[in-house]
């Protein structure tokens, strides 16, 4: 019974921070209530015994995902007057594409058909003594390895794409190399030097700067100097 | 009694009862925390440190929470005022509920689930809410960079952490904390493991937003970064918080690589000390450790950190996941 209200509780409050998503005016409250709904479906996920795919829901979504677009949604300078302007024209096109979509659940989930020999797994999903996240991890890693494998590299590839598309070499920006700096080599060293002796007596020269990396003559414009304008 | 327990109403009861048992006790520990901190960093920096109010400057944090109490609560005129109340007590509550899956003794944990490392891992992502909803609720520019900076900061820092647990678990094989305390008899973690040791003991101090790593809160050029609109209870929820998230790292270190309530020794003298006293133990060196390298090291420069997190401890985290899952299949050692 408890189970119940509780799965009533989270469903009602998942569809309601969905909607909110949707309605709310300012786009940073929409991405807040789209936690609470990642929230209540983790909450859900608990309820039906798939401890392990909770847990990764708030990991993966809730602690990564959702901060990457509080963040840019936090920086961007959204005009929300200018962007619900089109919305009378704009929302029958939508409309009809949520109704296409809707269809096509409503089609998906009538042909469901599941085999005569699974009934007694969807009754009993979870094996006694097996955990559910080592049921996981035998399927994942070990029968379909290969798959997950492939998959990974897909979006391996899909990454390093979109890094290729994206980056550019900054060649004027100043670079710091920690190796170079930490094993520069330097004329200095230590001495310990008696009072009142100048460093000159002592035959202490100080190193020379090395050729390279004097300062190149800028060239200047004419009224450069002096600050007269 | 017996049927008392086992009804609903009981059964909530026993645990509000374990919550209060634990809570109580951790919010004291947080407040001697304050006291500790400043008494040591003193200690090291030749000064007195709290020594006027009670014995040894004892009642200083119950002064401290008096006046957090008195003081009145600003809320900023352009704040947005739901969320700049909400996010302290976002903050200070996830650093609450972590708790209840902290085994302190075996068997003692509040709620021991199967998968007690992913639940702490998964509140301790969330942390960052706090700071991001009270860095952008202020609508203050210093507590708005504040938040971006931490929120970078501890998103960069949990991949790698979370390797780090990842190599944990591999020699453990569960993911229930009291399993992961009992796989360290005789032998634990941190020899084996020592390099992803101190990986992760550096990687929390960058979770917790704590020196080297406070560039959040960098008051040299931020003033107090995330929460330096804030003032009295809201201002003390953070801080309560930040100091209760301390432990909470401590303890997670503690059970993954110091054998959580084993006693260091399975003979005479160390085994007479029970579970709990080694754990207290375990975490306070971890806790000294922290003020240690508060007192210690200088602020990092902010693309030193991205860099240590991203370009050392990833990759080095990285190869010794797959150096030590090989060891263990090569070996034989792998858990059944």
């Amino acid at each position: 019974m408890i189970a119940g209200l509780a799965f009533y509780a989270f469903a009602g409050v998942l569809i309601a921070s969905a909607v909110m998503v949707v309605t709310s005016r300012n786009p940073v409250h929409s991405v807040l209530y789209l936690i609470l709904a990642f929230f209540n479906a983790a909450a859900l996920f608990l309820i039906a015994g798939a401890e392990f795919l909770a847990m990764i829901l708030v990991i993966v979504y809730v602690g990564a995902v959702a901060v990457l677009f509080l963040f840019v949604v936090m920086m961007l300078d959204i005009d929300f007057t200018q962007l619900r302007e089109g919305f009378q024209r704009y929302a029958p096109i939508g409309a009809v594409i949520g109704g296409i979509l809707f269809l096509e659940l409503v089609f998906v989930l009538g042909a469901w058909q599941s085999s005569g020999q699974s009934e007694g797994l969807r009754l009993h999903p979870v094996q006694e003594g097996v955990q559910n996240t080592a049921a996981i991890g035998r399927v994942l890693y070990t029968d379909y390895i290969f798959l997950f494998q492939g998959a990974g590299l897909i979006l391996l590839v899909a990454m390093i794409g979109a890094i290729v598309l994206t980056h550019r070499d900054r060649l004027r920006s100043r670079r710091q190399d920690i190796g170079v700096q930490v094993s520069r080599r330097t004329q200095l060293d230590m001495a310990s030097v008696p009072l009142g002796a100048s460093i000159g007596e002592l035959g202490i020269l100080r190193p020379l700067p090395p050729e390279e990396e004097k300062p190149k003559a800028v060239a200047h414009d004419d009224h450069g100097h002096g600050g007269h304008h | 009694m017996d049927s008392f327990l086992n009804s609903p109403l009981g059964v909530l009861s026993l645990t509000v009862a374990q919550a209060l048992a634990l809570l109580v006790p951790l919010l004291i520990f947080v407040a001697y925390l304050t006291w500790a901190e400043r008494k040591i960093m003193a200690a090291m920096q030749l000064r007195k440190g709290p020594n006027v109010v009670g014995f040894f400057g004892l009642l200083q944090p119950f002064a401290d929470a008096a006046k957090m109490l008195m003081k009145e609560t600003i809320v900023p005129a352009g704040a947005s005022r739901v969320l700049f109340i909400m996010a302290p007590m976002l903050t200070f509550m996830l650093a609450m509920i972590a708790w209840a899956v902290i085994p302190v003794n075996e068997g003692w944990a509040i709620a021991d689930i199967n998968v007690g490392v992913l639940y702490l891992f998964a509140i301790s992502s969330l942390g960052v809410y706090g700071i991001i909803i009270a860095g952008w609720a202020s609508n203050s520019k210093y507590a708005f960079l504040g938040a971006l900076r931490s929120a970078a900061q501890m998103v960069s820092y949990e991949v790698s952490m979370g390797f780090v647990i990842v190599t944990v678990l591999l020699c453990v094989g569960s993911l229930n904390l009291t399993d992961v305390v009992l796989a360290q008899k005789g032998l634990w973690f941190f020899i084996p493991l020592f390099p992803m040791f101190i990986i992760f003991f550096i990687s929390t101090l960058a979770e917790t937003n704590r020196a080297p790593f406070d560039l959040p809160e960098g008051e040299s050029e931020l003033v107090a970064g995330f929460f330096v609109e804030y003032s009295a209870m809201t201002f003390a929820l953070f801080f309560l918080g930040e100091y209760a998230n301390m432990i909470l790292m401590s303890s997670l270190t503690t059970i993954l690589f110091l054998g959580g309530w084993l006693p260091p020794f399975d003979v005479a003298p160390f085994n007479w000390v029970p579970g709990p006293i080694w754990f207290i133990l375990k975490v306070c060196l971890c806790l000294f450790t922290f003020v240690w390298v508060r007192a210690t090291f200088p602020r990092y420069r902010y693309d030193q950190l991205m860099r240590l997190g991203w370009k050392v401890f990833l990759p080095i985290s990285l190869v010794w996941l797959v150096l030590t899952a090989a060891a263990l299949k090569i070996f034989g050692w792998l858990p059944a």
